[in-house]
C-alpha cells in the first residue's frame, strides 16, 4: 500500500485509515481501513445497524469521523470547508429515499448543482441534464415534479442528478431498498449500464447479490462497525471465511 | 363489474323493502331544506327581536341612529397624530387619526416581530447550546404570559421607573430616554438629506433591475454576480455618497430640554413605545415557533442531498430549505400578522389613541354605541381582509413556483 | 497507556465536559463568538436580576417608602401584604377559604381531565357537577354559607371561572359550528361561516366592548344582565369561533374513506358524527385545542378593560393604596408567575400529547 502513493495514477481514489466514529457512547465505526482504486466497483453488505451507511457518509463528510484519516482523490477531509466542498464536487451520492427536491422540477433538480456549483450556463446545464435523463431512460419526465413520479423513476432521476456533476466517485446507499419489487430491476439496470459505460469509481451499499456478482470487483462485509471480510464476488459468495459472514449469507440467500 | 349481475339477481328475487312507502320527510333533501328554513327562521327571529328591542331602547333614551354625528365637532384632543388634528375637527377626522395610529403600530410591529421572531426561531435550532437554550426560554416565557399584562409591565417600567426629563438617560448624543418616552434627533430638512432619500429610492429600483440582469447573465454565461454586496452598495452606499457629495452636513433637529420637557427632535411616546415593545416581544415568540417548525418540517435528507451535490451551506439554505419552509410558514404567519393588528387594540388599556380608544371616547361622548362598535368592527374586518388577501396571494405565488 | 490503547479499544472522545463544551459551544469561530456574546449578556444581566429578585429585595416593610429605604431590590413585603387582595379580589376576607377551595377544585379537575384514564363518558357529568359546586361555594346562600354577590368576586377564582365556563360552553358550540361550516346545506354553512369569520376578524377587546355597551341596548327594557355575565358571554362567543376552527382542522384531516365507510354502514348524520368522525377528529386536535385553551385563559385578562376584578385587574388594584403606590412591577411579576405556571403546564401537556400522537401515527 505504501508504494501506491508514489505515482499519482496509482494513488487510491479513496483511502480510509484507522477511521473511528462514535455516536455518544456507541462505537459505530472501529478501525476502518479501506483503499479503493480508481474505477474500482465495491459492494458493501452487512446486517442492519452495522455502520455501512455511516461509513460511506463519512466519505463525503455528511458524517464527521473522530479519529483516523479519510483521503478522497488526494484531498484529506478535515474541518476545512473548502476541502469538504472540493471533495463533494467530485463525489455523487444516491440515497435510499431519493431525497429529490420536491419544489423543483426534475430538470431543475438536475441543473441545480451544475448552475450553482460548476457555474455552467443554464442552456448547457439543461442539455447535459437531458443527456443523463436519456441515459436513465426518462427524458419525457423532465418538466414534472418529483411527487408526480413513481419510486423507480424518482431513483433514476436521483442517479441522473448525481451524474450531472460529473463525479469521479458515486456512492449508493441502498438505492433499491425503498422500492417496490417491480421497480428494483429498472434501477439496477441503470446502475449496471453506468458501470459498463463509464469508469467512475462506485461504492454501493446493497443486498442485491445478483448486482454484486455482475458488477463488483470486490465485496466487503461489515458487522458491528468493522470490516470483517472482503473478497472478489466469486470467492465471497462461494467460500466465505468468517462465521458471521456465513451466517449473514445464509440469512439473505434463504429468501 | 363481474359481481354485479349476480348481485342484482339476488336482490331482484326479493321485493324491494318499503322503498315505495318512503314518506317525504324521510327524504334527506327535504330534511335538509327543512333544517335550513328552521335555522334561517330562528336566526331571523332572533335578529328581529334584538333589533326591535334596540329601536325601542333608543327611542326611550332619545338617541338618534345613523352616522350624522361623524360630521360634528369632536371636542377632545388626541395625544399622537400622524395628520394635523385639533379638538375642533370632526369625529370623522378623530377616527381617521385613530385608524392611522392603529396602522402605524401594526405595520411597524409586523416588520419588527418578523425580524426578531425569525432570528429567535433560527437561534432555537442553533448548534450552540447556550443560544438555543436562551431562545427557548424566551419563547416559553413570552408566550405564557398574557399580552395585556406584558403591556402594563412595560408601560409601568417606562413611566414609573425611568427618570424624569431633567435626569433623562442619555445613552448617546441627542438621544434621551425618560418617563416621557424616547426622544431622538432627526436630520434637519436640507438638500443633502433629500438627495440621500432620492438616491435611496433610486438604489432600490436599481437593485431590483440588477437582480433581473444578474439572473439573465447567469443563465447565459453561468457566471455569478455578487448581487448581495452590490445591492448593499446601491441601497446603503449610494445615499451616503450623495450625502457626502452634498457637503456632509451634520445639522440635526435635536431634542433640547426646556423647562420640564423636551422640545424639538422626534419622539416616541411612552404609550406607543410600551405598545410596540409589548406587541413585538409577544408576537416574536409565536413567530419564532412558526419559523422553527417550518425549517424543521424540511427533512434532513433535503439538506444532505444538497450538501452532497456540493452546494454550500448558504446555498442550501437559500435554494433548498427556505423555499420549502416558506410553504409551511406563510399560513400561520398570516394569522400572526392578523393577531398583531387585532392585539394593537389593547392600546386602549394604556391610553394610546388607536381606533378602539378613539371610537370608545366617541361613543361615550355621543352615546352612539352601535355605530361606534360598527366602525371598530368595519375597520378591523377591512384590515384583516386586506392582510389575508395579500398573504393568500403570496402563498399562491410561492406555491405556484413549485407545482 | 496511551501507546497501548490505540489499536483496538480507543477511548471514546465524545465524553467529558471539555469535549461537550467544544461540540456545543465552540464548534466553530462563529459559534464561539455567539457563546462569548451570550455569556457576556448573562454576566451583565443575571447578577442584576438576582440582586433585584432576592439579594437586595425587601421582605418586611409597612409601605413602599420603607421598602425603598431598606433595599434597592424588589419589595416583596408588598406581596406579603396584598396577596389576598390579588388572589381573591374583594371577596369577604373571612370567607376567602371558599374561593380557595374553588381554585383547588378546578385545578384538581383540570389535572384529572389530563389523564387518559379518566377520558370516559363520566368526564362531562363530573365537570357539570364541579361547576355546580363552584357556583354554590362562590355564591353561597345555601348550606349555611353566607351569600356573596358576584360583583365581589375577583382574583384567581374569577379568572379561572371565566376561562373554564367559557370553554365548557364554547366547546360544544364550537363543534356544532365546525360541523355546520362543513355541512352541505348552503344556508347552514353560510350562517356558521359568517359567524366564525366575523368573530375571528375583530379584536377580542371589541367583543368585550360590544357586550358591555351593546347588550343593554339589544335586550328588552328591564332585562338586565350584570357585568360578569356580559363578559362571560363575550368570552364564549370569542372562544367558540376559535374552537370551531380548530375542530374543523381536525375534521378536514380525516380521510374521505372514513366518511364513506360511515355512510356505507348506514349510519345517520348524527350517529356518523358522534361514533366515527368526532372521536377521531377530536383526538388529533387535542394539541391545538389545548393551545386554544391557553389563549382563552390568557385572554380572560382582557376583562380588565371593562372593569372586572380578575387576577389582572386585582393586581392593578393592589397598588392603588397610597402606602404601596409604586410597587406595580412587583405586582405584575407576581401575577405573571401565576399565569405562567398555568399556561406553561398546559403547553407542556399539549406537547407531550403531540409527541404521543406523532409516535402512534408513524407511517
Ligand atoms: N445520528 C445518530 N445518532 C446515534 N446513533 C446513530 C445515528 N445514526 C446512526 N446511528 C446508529 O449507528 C449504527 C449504524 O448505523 P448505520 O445507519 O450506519 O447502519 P447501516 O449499516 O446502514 O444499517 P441499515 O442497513 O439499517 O441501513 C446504528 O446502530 C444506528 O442506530
Ligand atoms: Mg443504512
Amino acid at each position: 500500500m505504501a508504494t501506491a502513493v508514489q505515482q499519482p495514477s496509482d494513488e487510491p481514489m479513496i483511502l480510509l485509515e484507522k477511521v473511528n466514529k462514535w455516536y455518544g457512547d456507541f462505537h459505530v465505526l472501529t478501525d476502518i481501513d479501506l483503499s479503493v482504486k480508481r474505477g474500482e466497483r465495491i459492494v458493501i453488505c452487512g446486517p442492519s445497524g452495522s455502520g455501512k451507511s455511516t461509513m460511506i457518509r463519512c466519505i463525503n463528510r455528511l458524517e464527521e469521523h473522530q479519529a483516523g484519516r479519510i483521503v478522497v482523490d488526494g484531498v484529506e477531509l478535515t474541518n476545512d470547508v473548502r476541502k469538504v466542498e472540493a471533495v463533494r464536487r467530485d463525489v455523487g451520492m444516491v440515497f435510499q429515499h431519493f431525497n429529490l427536491f420536491p419544489h423543483l422540477t426534475v430538470l431543475q433538480n438536475l441543473t441545480l448543482a451544475p448552475i450553482w456549483v460548476r457555474k455552467t450556463p443554464k442552456a448547457e446545464a439543461e442539455a447535459t441534464a437531458m443527456k443523463y435523463l436519456e441515459r436513465v431512460r426518462i427524458p419525457e419526465q423532465a418538466h414534472k415534479y418529483p411527487g408526480q413520479l413513481s419510486g423507480g423513476q424518482q431513483q433514476r432521476v436521483a442517479i441522473a442528478r448525481a451524474l450531472c456533476i460529473n463525479p469521479k466517485v458515486m456512492l449508493f446507499d441502498e438505492p433499491t431498498s425503498a422500492l417496490d419489487p417491480e421497480m428494483v430491476a429498472e434501477v439496477l439496470d441503470v446502475m449496471i449500464k453506468l458501470a459498463d459505460e463509464s469508469n467512475v469509481t462506485m461504492i454501493c451499499v446493497t443486498h442485491e447479490m445478483g448486482f454484486a456478482r455482475s458488477v463488483a470487483d470486490r465485496v466487503i462485509f461489515m458487522d458491528r462497525g468493522q470490516i470483517v471480510e472482503q473478497n472478489t464476488p466469486e470467492e465471497f459468495f462461494s467460500h466465505p471465511q468468517n462465521e458471521r459472514t456465513k451466517l449473514f449469507l445464509s440469512q439473505i440467500l434463504a429468501h | 363489474m363481474a359481481a354485479h349481475p349476480a348481485q342484482t339477481g339476488a336482490t331482484a328475487g326479493r321485493p324491494i323493502p318499503k322503498a315505495s312507502r318512503a314518506v317525504f320527510w324521510n327524504d334527506p333533501r327535504v330534511r335538509g331544506i327543512f333544517y335550513q328554513i328552521l335555522a334561517v327562521a330562528l336566526i331571523g327571529g332572533a335578529v328581529w327581536w334584538l333589533a326591535s328591542n334596540t329601536i325601542e331602547n333608543l327611542n326611550s333614551r332619545n338617541i338618534a341612529t345613523g352616522f350624522h354625528f361623524l360630521g360634528r365637532e369632536a371636542g377632545f384632543d388626541i395625544g399622537e397624530n400622524l395628520i394635523d388634528y385639533s379638538p375642533a375637527d370632526s369625529y370623522f377626522k378623530a377616527l381617521l387619526v385613530g385608524v392611522l395610529n392603529t396602522l402605524r403600530v401594526a405595520v411597524i410591529g409586523i416588520i419588527l416581530a418578523t425580524i426578531i421572531g425569525t432570528i429567535i426561531g433560527i437561534a432555537r435550532l442553533s448548534k450552540n447550546w447556550l443560544v438555543a437554550k436562551l431562545a427557548s426560554i424566551y419563547v416559553e416565557v413570552v408566550r405564557n404570559i398574557p399580552l395585556i399584562l406584558q403591556l402594563f409591565f412595560w408601560y409601568s417600567l417606562i413611566t414609573e421607573f425611568l427618570p424624569g426629563p431633567r435626569d433623562a438617560l442619555h445613552p448617546m448624543a441627542g438621544v434621551f430616554l425618560s418617563n416621557r418616552g424616547l426622544k431622538f434627533p432627526l436630520p434637519a430638512h436640507e438638500f443633502a438629506y433629500d438627495l440621500a432619500m432620492v438616491l435611496f429610492a433610486l438604489g432600490l429600483i436599481a437593485a431590483v433591475a440588477l437582480g433581473h440582469w444578474a439572473k439573465k447573465r447567469q443563465d447565459a454565461t453561468g457566471r455569478h454576480f455578487p448581487t448581495a454586496w452590490v445591492n448593499l452598495g446601491l441601497i446603503v452606499g449610494l445615499p451616503i455618497a450623495g450625502w457626502l457629495l452634498a457637503g456632509a452636513p451634520l445639522t440635526f433637529n435635536a431634542p433640547v430640554l426646556q423647562g420640564f420637557n423636551f422640545v424639538g427632535g422626534a419622539s416616541l411616546s411612552p404609550e406607543f413605545s410600551a405598545l410596540l415593545l409589548g406587541l413585538v416581544i409577544y408576537t416574536a415568540g409565536f413567530i419564532a415557533e412558526i419559523v422553527r417548525s417550518g425549517i424543521q418540517a424540511v427533512g434532513k435528507g433535503q439538506t444532505e442531498a444538497s450538501l452532497a451535490l456540493g452546494l454550500s451551506k448558504g446555498q442550501t439554505l437559500r435554494l433548498i430549505v427556505m423555499p420549502q419552509a416558506l410553504r409551511v410558514i406563510v399560513p400561520p404567519m398570516t394569522s400572526q400578522y392578523l393577531n398583531i393588528t387585532k392585539n394593537s387594540s389593547l392600546a386602549v388599556a394604556i391610553g394610546f389613541p388607536d381606533i378602539v380608544s378613539v371610537a370608545n371616547t366617541t361613543l361615550n361622548q355621543t352615546g352612539q354605541a352601535i355605530e361606534g362598535i360598527a366602525i371598530i368592527m368595519a375597520v378591523f374586518l377591512t384590515i384583516s381582509l386586506s392582510i389575508a388577501t395579500f398573504m393568500n396571494w403570496y402563498n399562491k405565488h410561492i406555491a405556484l413556483v413549485e407545482r | 497507556m496511551s501507546d497501548t490503547a490505540i489499536p483496538t479499544a480507543m477511548p471514546k472522545p465524545i465524553a467529558g465536559p471539555v469535549i461537550w463544551l467544544r461540540a456545543n459551544l465552540f464548534a466553530n469561530p462563529l459559534n464561539a463568538i455567539m457563546t462569548v456574546l451570550v455569556v457576556w449578556f448573562l454576566v451583565m444581566s443575571l447578577p442584576a436580576l438576582l440582586d433585584w429578585l432576592l439579594l437586595d429585595a425587601v421582605f418586611q416593610a409597612d409601605s413602599v417608602r420603607e421598602c425603598r429605604a431598606a433595599g434597592s431590590g424588589a419589595c416583596w413585603a408588598f406581596i406579603g401584604e396584598k396577596h389576598r387582595l390579588i388572589l381573591f379580589g374583594l371577596y369577604p376576607y373571612e370567607e376567602q377559604w371558599r374561593p380557595l377551595l374553588v381554585v383547588l377544585l378546578l385545578i384538581a379537575m383540570a389535572g384529572v381531565s389530563c389523564l387518559r384514564r379518566f377520558w370516559t363518558k363520566w368526564l362531562a357529568p363530573m365537570w357539570i357537577a364541579t361547576l355546580v359546586v363552584v357556583g354554590i361555594l362562590m355564591w353561597g346562600g345555601v348550606l349555611g354559607l353566607s351569600y356573596v354577590e358576584n360583583a365581589r368576586w375577583g382574583g384567581l377564582p374569577l379568572t379561572m371561572i371565566l376561562a373554564f365556563v367559557a370553554i365548557a360552553v364554547a366547546f360544544p358550540l364550537g363543534v356544532l359550528l365546525a360541523l355546520g361550516r362543513r355541512s352541505n346545506l348552503p344556508a347552514i354553512r353560510a350562517i356558521c361561516t359568517i359567524y366564525i369569520e366575523l368573530v375571528r376578524g375583530v379584536p377580542a377587546v371589541s367583543l368585550l366592548f360590544m357586550a358591555s355597551v351593546m347588550l343593554p341596548l339589544l335586550l328588552p327594557e328591564g332585562m338586565n344582565i350584570d357585568k360578569l355575565l356580559r363578559a362571560q358571554i363575550a368570552l364564549i362567543v370569542y372562544a367558540s369561533a376559535y374552537l370551531a376552527e380548530v375542530v374543523r382542522g381536525g375534521l378536514q384531516s380525516l380521510s374521505k374513506g372514513q366518511y364513506e365507510a360511515a355512510d356505507a354502514l348506514g349510519l345517520t348524520y348524527w350517529q356518523k358524527q358522534r361514533l366515527i368522525i368526532l372521536p377521531q377528529a377530536l383526538r388529533i386536535t387535542i394539541p391545538p385545542l389545548v393551545n386554544t385553551l391557553i389563549t382563552v385563559f390568557k385572554d380572560t385578562s382582557l376583562v380588565v378593560i371593562i372593569g372586572l376584578y380578575d387576577l389582572m385587574n386585582a393586581a392593578k388594584a393592589s397598588f392603588v393604596d397610597p402606602a404601596w403606590r409604586g410597587s406595580s412591577i412587583e405586582a405584575y411579576v407576581f401575577v405573571s408567575l401565576i399565569y405562567f405556571a398555568f399556561c406553561f403546564f398546559m403547553s407542556k401537556y399539549s406537547q407531550s400529547i403531540e409527541k404521543r400522537l406523532a409516535q402512534s401515527q408513524n407511517r
